[in-house]
């Protein structure tokens, strides 16, 4: 995973609230055997119609994302977070996220960045326009800037810390590798192995 | 032994209670304590009151070809080996077929999810049960079967019916697809400690009653989400008689009732069964097991936070009558009024069930008559299982308007069962005998019911469209799908056993 310090990369505004997992990926592409490559499932649906945000230049090329209050509600599929960051997005702006949702990104790497909606609508207002405007995430002092928009925005230390290390879960475990191989010299003789298989 | 209380109690204590006044060891400790005791690594640390999770070792991870594909592929994206492929072990079940199991696989993605655990197994160095192979089958069934399953172990599997192992006295656990993908990289698992409930089954079982039907009548009792955050114990009377296969099928079904987990303390019965399998330990580590095994009994004043008791004189043969595993009723019964439910929501929940099960309330359960009887998944495909539906329908007629399918659990349960005669019942019968896997249970091979149709099913999962687009499920026991066989409505074995009257 890559550790994020700063980001900056061309916004994108969807006005939206309430975008939801199965709106973000639909269940179809769950049946794929790959951890990416899900990048043309990104809002399949909404994809579609070409007056839809993703289908207009200078849109096509964002990695932050703007969207209304409460983002990726619904399934927990963690698909959803996968296509986001194969399209290439690395920072989703919003004021509320769900749950789920924001505990995959961090593991994933993906910034979820929350924001005051007043705030996000001013940052909307900017990018609509001066359209392909960058915006600037900074993790260090929790800011982002946006053409004259100047602002701060939400995320939990854990979280940050994560980020700016880029640590997901297998790399905060294997921290303990040295406990992991005390606790394995402890193990009773009697715990079976599966090889050499017997059968 | 202190019950806190009778029924259900939703107590809201975060952690396990005995978990702080282990280290003085004062606390006495109930059985699912002890098994986490014994396989924390790093514990978590207190924080504002709260505690961050503790690293569990895991002591066998399952695998099979559904939920590990993303698991293998984050490996190889990050450059991760598996930690110990020597406590891994997959075989194919979901997608395998039960017919012409020589031949490709028909269906592209069933045959690719197939060929890429293959493809996984052997860049990662893990030991695999094919298709065709004596071991391969559901993998639920051939953990214990090969004895790699045993008592006070840490158990996952990237399936929700790993709570099977928990039959053993193991904490088994059905994990998602990352948790998969960890456990591979680390052999742990970052946890929670969860809520304890013991489940006391008094009594015994009448003839013509089974396991099946205790679990059955649990879920109905508690609903599906009455397990929620907990680690059950099944004990009592009731289940010291049972055999280890009728224990597995009982913990497998814990999670239908919305569980973390299942166990049953080990005792002589389960050192009987792991003895002299194949990884079963041997000598002085068998004496070393079992003096570890025997400490795995809840203490004597433990505290549980929650406790139900069922007398198991009073239960009946089970089945389900809706499209959630706690819509059930005994079969003496009929399918119940929705207006009898007080909670809106259950209401709701039954009137939406019975009309997609298209039932009248009030119609006895034995009038429903049914198009499918199956036999199988990792509830109720072991050998015991075949064994007992076999001595009901020996010697008997098959309604001739249903079709009945018998999928073993595991290749080695269909060899063991052609040994002993049983296909041959089963053939003469008029059923089909089929080969290994999951089957009809989720339908991900070609094994689905038709819109529609109706099955007496010895599986876990009676959802909506789970057996096949609006195919019926009725969960049921094995001894009750072979009398439903017969009589081609939902029948409990004494409907055939005895004659009836005209």
């Amino acid at each position: 995973m890559e550790p994020i310090t700063t980001h900056t990369g061309i916004g994108v505004p969807l006005k939206q609230s309430n975008v939801d997992t199965d709106q973000i990926i639909p269940a179809v592409f769950l049946k794929r055997i790959t951890k990416t490559g899900f990048d043309d499932a990104l809002f399949y649906a909404w994809r579609k119609n070409e007056d839809f945000v993703l289908n207009q230049e200078p849109y096509k090329n964002g990695s932050v994302l703007v969207a209304g209050p409460d983002f990726g509600t619904g399934s927990s599929r963690e698909h959803a977070v996968w296509a986001l960051r194969d399209y290439g997005f690395r920072v989703v702006i919003s004021s509320r996220f769900a749950d789920i949702f924001y505990g995959n990104s961090a593991k994933q790497g993906l910034l979820a960045a929350k924001v005051a909606q007043p705030d996000v609508e001013l940052i909307w207002k900017e990018l609509e326009n001066n359209p392909g405007s960058e915006i600037t995430v900074d993790l260090e002092s929790c800011t982002i800037r946006c053409g004259s928009v100047d602002t701060t925005f939400e995320v939990d230390n854990y979280t940050r810390w994560r980020l700016m290390e880029g640590l997901d879960d297998i790399s905060l475990t294997l921290r303990q590798q040295e406990h992991i191989t005390t606790y394995e010299a402890t193990r009773p003789s009697f715990k079976p192995t599966t090889l050499p298989a017997k059968t | 032994m202190r019950c806190t209380c009778e029924s259900v109690e939703v107590v809201t204590v975060q952690w396990f209670p005995g978990y702080m006044a282990e280290t003085t060891g004062e606390k006495p400790l109930t059985l699912a304590e002890k098994v986490w005791r014994d396989h924390v690594v790093v514990r978590g640390e207190d924080k504002d009151g709260q505690r961050s999770p503790d690293l569990l070792y895991i002591d066998l991870h399952l695998v099979h070809e559904v939920t590990s594909p993303q698991a293998f592929e984050g490996l190889r994206l990050a450059g991760r080996p598996v930690r110990r492929p020597d406590l891994t072990m997959a075989t194919e079940d979901h997608n395998t077929p039960t017919l012409e199991i020589d031949k490709p696989i028909a269906d592209p993605i069933s045959a690719k999810q197939v060929d890429t655990l293959r493809a996984n197994c052997e860049e990662f160095g893990i030991r695999l049960h094919s298709l065709g192979d004596a071991n391969q089958g559901i993998v639920h069934v051939v953990g214990p079967q090969l004895g790699l399953t045993q008592p006070g172990m840490t158990v996952v599997c990237g399936d929700s019916h790993t709570s099977t192992h928990g039959a053993f006295g193991s904490l088994a656990m059905g994990i998602g697809t990352s948790e998969v993908e960890h456990v591979l990289a680390t052999q742990t698992l970052s946890l929670k400690p969860f809520k304890t409930m013991a489940i006391t089954v008094n009594g015994s079982l009448k003839p013509g009653v089974s396991s099946k039907d205790i679990i059955l009548a649990v879920i109905a009792k508690i609903g599906t989400g009455g397990g929620q955050g907990y680690v059950l114990e099944y004990r009592g009377s009731a289940i010291e008689q049972l055999s280890m296969e009728a224990r597995m099928t009982i913990c497998n079904m814990s999670i239908e009732a919305g569980a973390r987990a299942g166990m049953v303390a080990p005792d002589e019965t389960t050192f009987e069964y792991v003895k002299d399998r194949p990884h079963a330990p041997q000598g002085e580590d068998w004496d070393a097991a079992v003096e570890y095994w025997r400490s795995l009994r809840t203490d004597e004043g433990a505290e549980f936070d929650a406790e139900v008791i069922i007398d198991a004189d009073e239960l009946e043969p089970f089945v389900t009558w809706g499209t959630n595993p706690g819509q059930g009723v005994s079969l003496n019964e009929s399918v119940p009024d929705p207006t009898s439910f007080h909670d809106p929501v259950d209401r709701e929940s039954a009137e939406r069930a019975l009309q997609y099960m298209d039932l009248q309330p009030g119609t006895p359960m034995k009038d429903i008559r049914v198009d499918t009887v199956f036999l199988g998944s990792c509830t109720n495909a072991r050998l015991e299982d075949l064994r007992k539906a076999a001595e009901v329908i020996k010697g008997r007629e098959k309604d001739p308007d249903v079709r009945m399918i018998v999928v073993p659990g595991s290749a080695k349960v269909r060899l063991e069962a052609e040994a002993e005669g049983i296909d041959q019942i089963f053939k003469d019968f008029g059923a089909e005998w089929r080969f290994a896997g999951c089957s009809m249970c989720l339908g991900m091979n070609p094994d689905q019911l038709a819109e529609g149709e109706r099955c007496a099913s010895t599986s876990n999962r009676n959802f909506e469209g789970r057996q096949g687009k609006g195919g019926r499920t009725h969960l049921v026991s094995p001894v009750v799908a072979a009398a439903t066989a017969i009589r081609g409505t939902l029948s409990a074995p004494s409907d055939v056993l005895q004659p009836t009257p005209a």
